[in-house]
């Protein structure tokens, strides 16, 4: 990946690769104002999450703080500061490429890996049980159609999404 | 009669038997045809997002191909599911070099992406297609009494730029529709507030805390119950009171209802035909006030 090269260049080069990324573009639009803090629901009950503090990690190049710890995986995904943010910085969005660069790089919470691999074997996060699909027409359900999983991994196959899968099974 | 092609997502058919029966039962009665088509996937929302955002951009317009290919609309129940495929939808339309590159990933499935189709939720097709006045018509139960403090979740109002549901600070559209049905919309505090949802499985005790936060502000201004758009919002707070009760002692005992099972009750369907029995908190309450 090109952002491994930069990093070795330069901390800095670390809000570049952000900005690089799906998701990341508008990060340093961020002029700190904190609107961002004071919209979030989680940095209202605890210090470990703050969008602002992960913001500015990242555009000062502090990569392995904002990768290998905790508070990206704290956003409730509400796109509460995203709505407000006066410089339209997507911070939801940010977070989503901060989250995606931490689990190529081998971070991954239990709960993620858990819903890759549903997706993989299912086609869905949540199993539906051969119990409840059965259940269906005595409840006057239609039967529950097939999944497409076949051309789901294909597509999760052409974005590398399959390799986080193998990398992770390694690693165990 | 107008037709959508549904999108079901993963949650509603694996957990929620009475969302689906409730809105297809509500649905078919005020017109609207759904159509269950072959081989949808997860829409990939927030969770699978945080794994891939190029891979969830393009699963969201797999399934929205699917639709194409039928020359259908889709209509979703969970707003997770309207989220992930307006946002796709919205942005391959308007963005051709990012429309370019999904495709690419898209022909590997066979398909290809034309942006000629509207991801709805049902709560825009309730308002949009029936119209509240049709609505009000079709009402054989009003849920006269009935305090009703409605819970937009995130997803249907945010991001507003993309998804343009409603006003995402003062929205209306959900309580215009509790009232059409002649119960009453309670206000209450800290409304457009996240429920926690999504950090369950990761941070189980901030997930509590938010959602604990919706069963005293909406105990407080004395709701029957609360309503609800999603299926996480639904487990967050549902089953989410059993797991309130553990953690801080404390009994709310609020009924969590979808929007679609009011809905189903007041056009007269009966609530034996609904599965009211997967809810943990029992509804008996909310019956006994509007039978």
């Amino acid at each position: 990946m090109e952002y491994g090269k930069e990093e070795k260049t330069t901390n800095l080069a670390f809000s570049k690769v952000v900005t690089s990324r799906l998701g990341g573009e508008t990060i340093s639009l961020c002029y700190q104002c904190g609107t961002c803090a004071s919209s979030c629901p989680v940095a209202k009950i605890t210090e470990r999450f703050n969008p602002r503090e992960v913001i500015k990690l990242s555009l000062l190049g502090e990569k392995n703080e904002v990768i290998s710890g905790d508070a990206i995986w704290l956003c409730c995904s509400c796109y509460n500061c995203q709505e407000r943010c006066p410089q339209k910085v997507e911070i939801a969005d940010v977070i989503y490429a901060l989250r995606n660069i931490a689990l190529e790089e081998g971070y991954i919470p239990n709960i993620y890996s858990e819903f890759a691999s549903a997706l993989l074997n299912d086609g869905r996060i949540v199993k539906v049980s051969k119990f409840v699909e059965n259940k269906r027409s005595v409840l006057g359900l239609p039967p529950l159609q097939p999944t497409g999983v076949d051309a789901l991994r294909k597509i999760l196959s052409a974005t590398g999404f399959d390799k986080l899968q193998q990398k992770e099974e390694e690693s165990e | 009669m107008t037709s959508y092609a549904i999108f079901l997502g993963c949650t509603i058919p694996a957990r929620q038997p009475n969302y689906e029966l409730s809105a297809r039962k509500a649905l078919a009665k005020l017109g609207i045809e759904l159509i269950d088509l072959a081989n949808m996937t997860c829409c990939a929302p927030p969770p699978i997002q945080s794994i891939n955002l190029e891979a969830s951009l393009a699963i969201a317009a797999y399934n929205i191909c699917l639709a194409e290919e039928a020359d259908l609309n889709l209509i979703t129940l969970c707003t997770g599911c309207f989220e992930s495929l307006s946002i796709a939808n919205t942005m391959l339309k308007a963005d051709k070099q990012l429309k370019a590159k999904i495709n690419r990933i898209l022909s590997q499935a066979g398909k290809e992406f034309l942006g000629s189709k509207e991801v709805k939720h049902y709560l825009q097709v309730v308002t949009d297609d029936v119209g509240l006045e049709r609505l009000k018509q079709n009402v054989s139960k009003p849920l006269t009494n009935l305090k009703v403090a409605a819970f937009y979740g995130c997803h249907a109002l945010r991001p507003s730029e993309l998804l343009k549901f409603d006003d995402p600070e003062r929205p209306q559209i959900f309580e215009s529709l509790i009232e059409t049905l002649g119960a009453k919309n309670v206000e209450y505090r800290n409304k457009l507030k996240c429920c926690g949802g999504l950090l369950r499985g990761y941070s189980d005790d901030l997930a509590l805390n938010m959602a604990r936060e919706k069963l005293v502000n909406t105990t407080k201004a004395g709701a029957d119950c609360i309503a609800t758009l999603c299926p996480f919002c639904f487990v967050a707070l549902d089953i989410g009171q059993m797991q309130v009760k553990l953690k801080f002692n404390e009994i709310y005992d609020m009924p969590v209802l979808h929007y679609s099972e009011l809905l189903a009750l007041a056009l007269g369907i009966d609530p034996e035909e609904l599965a009211l029995k997967t809810h943990k908190i029992k509804v008996d309450k909310v019956l006994n006030k509007i039978i």
